[in-house]
């Protein structure tokens, strides 16, 4: 069985998969990272979505051992103990989430979206979140969550500056 | 209002575990020496099952065990009931035919369940699955309801395809009264097959315990207690004193996770057989074959109208598919909560509908979002709107003509159901305005110079909710009452828990529940905590759909506070030394009327359990309380929705530019949760109107299996709403709450027919077919140009 070492959420990790384990696999069932969720088999919902260096990916479609030596954040490294992420709190405030279960995927998507673009309109975060799929909100909150979250975060960077 | 009593919209308790990823829904569990289940399901949709050989695959790597229909059967085991029995016209019993857990001598639909494999890890389930060899010999199909119908038409039950021919109203009234009409109009249509496709697959842990003797099912479940009773007494025929149920997080239900299905009994039993527990994850491409699947009905409706445009007489015809066995609650799905909902908001004095119900080589069909609600509503509505064209008559007008007038509830229709309160003038008028009604000629216009075809819908809809009550669902045929419990706990220094028989799976009761607490005892809810969802914890419950949760469940709620409240006057008046009424409960403290003198809800509730000066001959030590609410009819939402489209000829694309939403759901405890509950409700009404359907092939292979090609809403899809409420208090719970969980998906799908067809009147259009595909849209468009040009 191969070994993949990375890194996941600032933490230095390494186990044995299979050469079909995939990333989500590994997150879940081997680094009890449960947060990281399955919704499909096809690539097309988006509740598996982890950032990988940075960028979000879908975790149910990349092999576990592609992932060697990479950087990777899971919905469990986003909030600084008990402070949500700006991105978080905004899910919070405007009621961005009903059964938690696309939301995980939703904030690391989100959060992607905001660091490529602080101001991102309706249309825009409507078409980028064409990946990730809810059945519970209707997505009307989840949109001004994700603006409002956009802002909040190139707010905290600015005053980070 | 208290900053977080009722009325308040106070952010959820439950989001922080859910933002962070610390939720904790069945897959996420995992028991020591856990196995993994793998089901082989049927490739064909009927056959009859030969030798099924299992010897290679109980050789393959990791292989802990495989079992079929026949070991089922073997150990006594029972097949999956029924829940609720319908009648046919002539009195006699409905079809009930057996539902085995894996299937015994035939299967009857892709997907059917024929084997188990149990082993170390999912893969090697699944990968020894393959080597199983099933001697299957296919049969005819029947593959729709027409094909279920035509003579010598295969049968899918030895009984043949009809479960069941049922009827409510009038008949001979009814035909007299279409004698009388000036005008009839008339429609045929299709309430489209839907797949509820919650976000979090189906999911199932059984874990038997040796040493107790004990089974612990872990289950994406709406109703863990129903669970139990139904697998405990049916299925395994155990006690239920051996059974636990637990529903933690559930990742979204919609119906789709009420029923009891195969895999939780399946897992339950064989953890006992091999020692171990098993889990069993579905993948998407599975639970769009074993899921219960949504609507599926064929209509045929007329209304009879006198010269005013007044509805005098309504005539339903209806063919409702149960797919290939009886799902829990499917019988009472096109009867009870359908039929019963022809009325609408409108006085037709009379109405006859005939439902049949019909078996088909399909999955089965139970409850989704709104459950025969929808299909009443969009028959009704849609037909409505024939009603006005028939009449040369405004779509507004016809309705306000025909509306149960404010001043006329308590009403009781033609159909069963009596409306306790209700206010349609109000709410349609308040929508007209938000949905700028009036100003519609202008913007049609200025899309015609864009050569867009732009559309409004109009859907002034009604529901029952609440469900139910146990008396009124028995004499229905619901084989058990629908009543709903709560026990509260106050702890001694004061914080709460509210066990609760509903299940959370997206509604928010964590946080409305604790605001109806903190409402009463004046405590703050981080005091308070919901807990639900586990039957060893929980005395008893019915669980949550119809949108039952806040109307019975938070009254049951409101009940057992009153006790609490009773007791804590009596512990308080022995503190104060006072008579218990005199005293007050005034924002969070008990108060001797008219003095200074107080004790702080904490301080009573820590004289309940460390009592040294307590008056324990007259109050048992403690501060715990249990009330069961079983409601006296259901409860009534109703309102309008407006909906606005433009349809690009050159495409037959339909955008939804404008949709607004005024919704009467009684009182509302938190805002934001009800907006949110709307909004879901109305992507899924929408997404049933434009975009979602389930197809099979005439093999009754199953086209639609998949996200690949069954079309999700997604945020690009759906435009943002304008949601308002209006309140008539409902009349018979002391909350006043009407629920609206189901609301969003009654009221939209005939609000965005109506448009698709307005804006498409012109051209010659007067009905069409969910969903409004654009495929359909352009070859009917294009249909009419080939017409006009001839
Ligand atoms: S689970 Fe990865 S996209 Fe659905
Ligand atoms: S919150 Fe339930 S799927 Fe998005």
């Amino acid at each position: 069985m191969p070994k993949v070492s990375l890194t996941v959420n600032g933490r230095a990790v390494s186990a044995d998969v299979e050469g079909r384990t995939l990333l989500v696999q590994l997150l879940r069932e081997k680094l009890g990272l449960t947060g990281t969720h399955v919704g499909c088999d096809t690539s097309q919902c988006g509740a598996c979505v982890v950032h990988i260096d940075g960028k979000s990916v879908k975790s149910c479609t990349y092999l576990a051992v592609a992932a060697e030596g990479a950087n990777v954040t899971t919905i469990e490294g986003l909030a600084n103990g008990n402070e949500l992420h700006p991105m978080q709190a905004a899910f919070k405030e405007h009621h961005g989430l009903q059964c938690g279960f696309c939301t995980p995927g939703m904030v690391m998507s989100a959060v992607d979206l905001a660091k490529r673009n602080s101001n991102p309109s309706e249309h825009e975060v409507r078409e980028w979140l064409e990946g990730n799929i809810c059945r519970c909100t209707g997505y009307h909150n989840i949109v001004k969550a994700v603006q409002a979250g956009a802002k909040a975060m190139a707010g905290a960077k600015a005053a980070a500056d | 209002m208290g900053a977080e009593g009722i009325g308040a919209a106070v952010r959820r308790k439950e989001d922080f575990r859910f933002l962070t990823g610390r939720g904790n829904y069945t897959d996420d569990i995992n028991r020591p020496g856990q196995t993994h289940a793998y089901f082989l399901r049927s490739q064909v949709a009927h056959a009859t099952i030969g030798n099924i050989d299992t010897a290679k695959a109980a050789k393959a790597p990791g292989v802990v065990a495989i079992f079929t229909g026949a070991d089922f059967a073997a150990d006594g085991k029972g097949g999956l009931p029924c829940g609720w029995l319908v009648k046919n016209k002539d009195g006699s019993p409905m079809q009930e035919p057996p539902h085995p857990v894996l299937a015994q001598g035939k299967v009857r639909h892709v997907g059917d369940p024929i084997a188990v494999v149990i082993a170390e890890t999912r893969e090697q389930a699944k990968d020894a699955a393959e080597l199983i060899d099933v001697q299957l010999t296919e049969l005819p199909v029947v593959g729709t309801m027409a094909d279920a119908v035509k003579p010598g038409a295969a049968k899918v039950h030895d009984g043949g395809n009809v479960c069941y021919d049922w009827h409510i109203g009038d008949k001979d009234a009814c035909d007299a009264a279409f004698k009388k009409a000036f005008k009839v109009a008339k429609l045929d249509l299709v309430n489209n097959r839907l797949i509820p496709n919650a976000m979090e697959p189906r999911a199932a842990i059984g874990d038997f315990d040796r040493a107790t003797g004990e089974y612990t099912l872990y289950t994406t479940s709406q109703n863990p207690h129903v669970i139990r009773l139904l697998m405990g007494a049916f299925v395994l025929q155990i006690p239920e004193s051996r059974l636990r149920v637990v529903a933690p997080d559930v990742g979204g239900g919609f119906g789709s996770k009420i029923f009891h299905y195969a895999e939780e009994a399946t897992v339950t039993w064989a953890s006992a057989k091999v020692g171990r527990p098993i889990k069993w994850t579905c993948d998407r491409a599975e639970s769009f074959m074993s899921d219960a699947h949504g609507r599926d009905h064929v209509s045929h409706a007329e209304m009879a109208m006198d010269k005013d445009g007044k509805f005098l007489a309504l005539r339903v015809k209806t063919d409702a598919n149960m797919g290939a066995y009886l799902s829990t609650f499917a019988p009472a799905v096109p009867t009870y909560l359908y039929a019963t909902l022809l009325a609408g908001t409108y006085t037709t004095p009379v109405i006859y509908a005939e439902v049949r119900a019909l078996f088909t080589n399909t999955v089965p069909v139970d409850a989704y979002r709104g459950a025969g609600r929808p299909e009443a509503t969009f028959l009704l509505e849609r037909l409505v709107d024939n009603c006005a064209a028939e009449m040369g008559m405004d779509r507004v007008e016809i309705r306000k003509r025909n509306f149960i007038p404010a001043d006329a509830f308590p009403y009781q229709t033609p159909v069963a159901l009596q409306y306790d309160s209700g206010d349609y003038q109000a709410t349609l008028a308040s929508a007209l305005k938000i949905a700028d009604w009036a100003g519609f000629e202008a913007r049609r216009v200025a899309a015609a110079k864009k050569g867009k075809l732009r559309g409004i819908g109009i859907s002034t809809y009604l529901e029952a909710c609440g469900i139910a009550p146990s008396a009124v669902v028995g004499s229905l045929g619901a084989r058990a009452g629908l009543y709903e419990c709560a026990n509260i706990r106050v702890h001694p220094t004061g914080s709460v828990t509210v066990f609760t028989g509903c299940h959370s799976h997206g509604q928010g009761h964590e946080t409305t529940y604790a605001q109806l607490v903190a409402d009463r005892l004046g405590i703050s809810i981080d005091q308070i905590e919901v807990s639900h969802g586990d039957t060893n914890k929980i005395p008893f419950g019915m669980g949550t759909y119809g949108s039952r949760s806040l109307a019975v469940g938070g009254t049951a709620i409101v009940k057992a506070l009153d006790k609490i409240v009773d007791k804590a006057k009596k512990i308080a008046a022995h503190l104060l030394e006072a008579s218990p009424a005199d005293i007050e409960l005034k924002d969070g403290k008990f108060v001797v009327a008219g003095t200074d003198k107080a004790k702080a809800f904490g301080e009573i509730s820590l004289a309940a359990y460390v009592p040294h000066n307590y008056p324990i001959d007259t109050v048992e030590p403690g501060l715990e309380e249990t009330a069961f609410y079983d409601p006296k009819n259901f409860t009534f939402p109703g309102g309008c929705h407006i909906c606005e489209v433009e349809i690009d000829p050159d495409t037959g694309v339909t955008k939804v530019v404008k949709f607004t939403a005024v919704d009467d759901v009684g009182r509302v405890v938190n805002p934001m949760i009800v907006e949110g509950q709307v909004h879901g409700g109305l992507a899924q009404g929408i997404g049933q109107a434009l975009l979602e359907t389930c197809v099979y092939d005439e093999n009754g292979q199953l086209r639609s299996g998949s996200y690949m090609d069954y079309t999700m809403p997604r945020a690009d899809d759906l435009p943002s709403f304008d949601v308002a409420t209006q309140s008539t208090l409902c009349t018979h719970n002391p909350l006043g709450v009407k629920g609206v969980g189901e609301v969003g998906a009654i009221g939209s799908p005939p609000a965005v027919i109506n448009a698709v067809v307005d804006a498409l009147r012109e051209t010659g259009v007067r009905h069409i077919d969910m969903p409004a595909t654009p495929s359909k849209i352009w070859a009917l468009l294009n249909s009419g140009r080939r017409a006009a040009a001839e």
